[in-house]
């Protein structure tokens, strides 16, 4: 049993889902209980999507549990098959439904359907959200190309100078729920086509089944997220011949060096070599002199694999920052990772405890944090600023601006979100619905802490009464009283209005129901 | 009784599971603390829905079953003990935990009552252990504060004194103007529960008078009536109406006059219409549909059409109990059609075909009804916001006239919004 109170990644059916919804044309039948429908809030509400994911949920009750919960599982089949018609279903379990063993992707395998199915077995008590992805596009890449395994000869990536046309890649690894993937997608397309480069495919984000089955179209594929699409990459490797990438292209020479990998392989020359230098605004504002206090800034890192990785090689190199801390939750990438800060002479912590990265942050004491969500709150606690460079995913990394990771613009936005350090604040969403709760209300100490406005002059005052207002209004022990129940950010606005009600009909005393009166007043 | 046309329907549900119940209580008790016993899909949850990462330190978290957990149940009751004195450790401030079962704890059938029992007994006097479930295959959304407050009933003293107990979780300012308005009625002796100290429980016995504030509670009330309470039927404190018709009925429990009651509460009655009537110019003639959610959906239908003089559509309910829910029934207009559970696929036909003005639903389905141009209340705001009484009405009017307010001010300067 672990014990948390935060976790860095949902459950692999998660990551499922974030395939299914990334893609077209494809369903997926979850089998399991009601609660869990909540992760379509992470597509509607986090990633603002105006879609519901395409998924049904069998949502089973206990009292299904002494009956036929496996009939249960192909009513909704048959449902979802009709109501959607999708071109591939994709039928699984979530980690209740695991435990009632009903193998509802063998049940939909025997109903008779002529659409690939693909049977996720994603063990939830032993993976996690982004292992889940990847197999999951990793068993529909390979149900959907199997056919195709024994007749296709290995790709040649240099096939296409005998075509006669441009050579094609595939883009693999972008999905929804990844930081910033849909802005990162656009950069490296237009990247690879200025380099006279065309995209084939970019899957899952936008791909559907069919094409998925043309994957093998392409010369190379670019493994855009590692935790998500190697598995993938490797196979398409293994049964295709196909070539796939190895650098990240996020920073100024991860990025030139990503171009130069894919032109490598494509043997393709570069067609404007001199040029890539200055796409980017990242090395001259580095080197400008106002950035001279950048110097050895000490910077703590901490994410998923890609993130951080790509994250420790832009803070040393193009910033010149001092790197005192790299970390990850991702395992799948604990040995890059590792390695990435052996170069830096740190230790690298791999862990989902985030008090464990807190307590890691605390005794490296760096000047930045760059870590997830998770980091902001506690780095906010120790007093440090923060950028936030990877998932899990907040309203706040869904920006409506285009604001790429990665490449040349991807440069750019990295030099602005970690050189400003974030004045988050208040996040108005959340605090709105929590308004009204003791934390924001004085004596109690919420992360604000010493920022949250402190009323104490006027509602501490020793004085019973006390003249607090030009025109002599008093404020009685009870609309005192109510006032600091009010919460602290609108609490000048309600007392002004309650004294501007007051003076207009000439009350001389607020008591508590005064402030409903005036409330009721100006509402 | 009104001509309501009652339906059950069943199919895929688009609800929260009891669970999410925790992100209110919590903050209701705060020397509490809520021990999920689950998988990593509990965790995920609770976190995704309460957005606990504003928050330095939640009084909530999670024990993930793992792999070895399942394997064999003593190990996982050792495991559990070892995590609860992690957490007490690290909390010496915790006075009430609370082991909450989930959907994986109720199916492999992880005895948390014995286990709650035997740390009662190794922590006697620091910390009491009471346990539940908030699983989503017994539970939805708000039922998880019943099995909470019905687990607390065993731990509550008997007491003959009479006492007007308030039922359910409300924002403690609403708590307050409450009890200031009964004391102005000549009821004294008032306690909430819960309790804003998790151990500074109410007692009960047979002349505690029982008034509801929330109607999800079917399990507390039967176990309350059970020590000997005596439960008044009313209709919830929602709107003027609904408030009204609660005050009065506990007057009348205790004997008061209908006279004193209007004298006390009819200021307040006047400065509520005044405050309700720019939400009512709003709200006055569209047509509302409301999904399954909260249990609240009944009153906030009563209340949207009776003072605020909105056409319902149609009412869905996740659970319907039809004996609490009497006196709010009798107040709904003729032909209300009641839907008691869900297929959210047919709903959401339902929905479009009848193209309401405003839909209340759960987060998952607001965005996506919004892109369709329907504009939607989420259901979870009812829960958090203090919407109970007289005086927050024309709060909880302008929860609903808002997001039509917002329609308006951007249809007026044409913005595409998909």
């Amino acid at each position: 049993m672990e014990l948390t109170l935060w976790t860095y990644e949902g459950p692999p059916h998660v990551g499922a889902m974030r395939i299914a919804s990334s893609m077209k044309d494809v369903h997926y039948v979850l089998h399991a209980p009601q609660g869990d429908t909540y992760a379509d809030l992470l597509f509607t509400m986090i990633e603002r999507r105006g879609q519901r994911p395409p998924v049904t949920y069998t949502t089973f009750q206990a009292r299904d549990l002494g009956g036929d919960t496996a009939e249960l599982v192909k009513k909704n089949i048959k449902e979802a098959v009709e109501r959607f018609k999708p071109k591939t279903l994709l039928v699984g379990e979530s980690c209740t439904a695991e435990l009632i063993q009903d193998q509802p992707g063998a049940l939909a395998k025997g109903m008779g359907y002529d659409m690939p199915i693909v049977n996720l077995e994603l063990p939830a008590y032993s993976k996690k959200e982004n292992w889940g992805a990847s197999e999951t596009f990793y068993q529909l890449i390979r149900t959907l190309l199997k056919d195709k395994v024994s007749s296709s000869e290995k790709i040649n990536p240099l096939r296409w100078k005998e075509l006669g046309r441009r050579p094609k890649v595939n883009i693999l690894g972008p999905s929804l729920l990844g930081f910033r993937c849909r802005d990162d997608v656009i950069e490296i397309q237009r990247i690879l086509s200025e380099q006279g480069i065309d995209t084939n495919v970019v899957a899952p984000l936008g791909a559907s089944p069919n094409d998925i089955k043309r994957l093998i179209d392409a010369e190379v594929n670019i493994c855009l997220y590692q935790e998500i699409a190697e598995t993938s990459c490797e196979w398409l490797k293994r049964n295709f011949g196909m070539e796939y990438t190895n650098t990240i292209p996020i920073g100024i020479k991860n990025t030139i060096e990503f171009i130069n990998e894919v032109h490598k392989k494509l043997d393709l020359p570069l067609t404007n070599k001199k040029e890539l230098e200055n796409k980017s605004k990242l090395p001259w504002y580095s080197k400008s002199v106002d950035s001279n206090y950048l110097t050895g800034k000490r910077v703590f890192i901490f994410g998923d694999g890609t993130h951080a990785i790509a994250a420790a090689k832009i803070a040393k190199e193009e910033l010149g920052f001092e790197v005192v801390g790299l970390g990850t939750y991702s395992r799948e990438m604990a040995r890059q990772v590792r390695a990435t800060a052996k170069d830096l002479n740190v230790e690298a912590l791999i862990t989902n405890n985030y008090l464990e990265v807190e307590d890691a942050m605390k005794k490296a004491a760096p000047e930045l944090v760059l870590g997830t969500q998770m980091e902001r709150h506690s780095a906010k606690r120790l007093g440090i600023p923060c950028s936030v460079i990877s998932t899990p995913m907040h309203v706040q990394d869904v920006p409506a601006r285009y604001s790429p990771q990665m490449g040349w613009e991807g440069a750019n936005v990295i030099f602005d979100d970690w050189v400003h350090p974030l004045m988050m604040g208040l996040e108005e969403h959340l605090i709105d619905m929590f308004k009204h709760d003791f934390e924001f209300i004085d004596g109690h100490q919420s992360h604000l802490g010493h920022t949250a406005t402190n009323t104490k002059d006027f509602l501490n005052s020793d004085e019973k009464k006390e003249k607090n207002s030009k025109e002599g209004i008093i404020w009685t022990e009870s609309g005192r009283a109510e006032l600091t129940k009010v919460p602290f950010f609108v609490r000048g606005k309600v007392k002004t209005n309650t004294e501007k009600y007051a003076i207009l009909r000439g009350i001389p005393e607020i008591s508590d129901e005064t402030l409903y009166d005036a409330k009721a007043y100006f509402s | 009784m009104s001509k309501v046309e009652f339906n059950k329907e069943t199919g895929p549900r688009e609800v929260f599971c009891g669970l999410t119940s925790i992100v209110w209580l919590h903050r209701r008790m705060p020397d509490a603390f809520f021990l999920v016993v689950g998988s990593r899909t509990c965790a995920h949850l609770i976190q995704s829905a309460a957005g606990v990462m504003i928050f330095a330190e939640p009084r909530f978290g999670t024990a993930i079953l793992e792999e070895k957990d399942l394997a064999g149940l003593a190990d996982a009751h050792e495991e559990l003990d070892r995590v609860v004195n992690d957490l007490i450790a690290r909390r010496p401030e915790i006075k009430t935990l609370f082991l909450v079962g989930s959907c994986p704890s109720e199916v492999i059938k992880l005895d948390l009552a014995t286990v709650a029992e035997k740390l009662n007994k190794r922590f006697l006097g620091q910390v009491r252990f009471v346990n539940y479930s908030g699983s989503g295959i017994e539970t939805t959304f708000t039922q998880g504060e019943d099995g909470a407050l019905k687990a607390l009933i065993p731990l509550m003293e008997s007491s003959n004194e009479e006492k007007l107990l308030l039922v359910g979780t409300l924002a403690n300012n609403v708590e307050d103007r409450f009890k200031k308005i009964f004391r102005n009625l000549g009821i004294s002796n008032i306690e909430s529960f819960p309790p804003r100290q998790s151990t500074e429980l109410p007692k009960i016995g047979k002349n505690t008078k029982v008034l509801l504030t929330q109607p999800y509670l079917s399990d507390t009330v039967r176990d309350l009536k059970h020590r000997g309470c005596e439960i008044i039927s009313a209709p919830f404190p929602l709107g003027i109406e609904g408030s009204t018709e609660w005050f009065l009925a506990a007057a009348k429990a205790f004997k008061i006059s209908e006279l004193k009651v209007h004298e006390i509460i009819s200021p307040l009655i006047n400065r509520a219409k005044l405050a309700l009537k720019s939400h009512k110019e709003i709200l006055k003639g569209k047509r509302l549909f409301l999904l399954p959610e909260s249990q609240l959906e009944i009153s906030l239908a009563r209340f949207l059409h009776n003072e605020c003089e909105m056409d319902l559509i149609e009412v869905g309910t996740p659970y319907l109990n039809k004996d609490l829910m009497k006196e709010e029934i009798n107040l709904l207009p003729d032909n209300t059609k009641i839907v008691e559970g869900q297929h959210v696929e047919k709903q959401l036909d339902r929905v479009r075909e009848s193209n309401p003005d405003l839909v209340v639903c759960g987060m998952g389905l607001a965005n996506p009804l919004e892109a369709e141009g329907i504009s939607t209340k989420w259901s979870i705001e009812m829960v958090f916001s203090p919407i109970h009484g007289i005086d927050q009405a024309a709060d909880l009017a302008g929860l609903f006239s808002k997001p039509l307010r917002r329609n308006q001010i951007l249809t007026s300067k044409t913005l595409v919004t998909h």
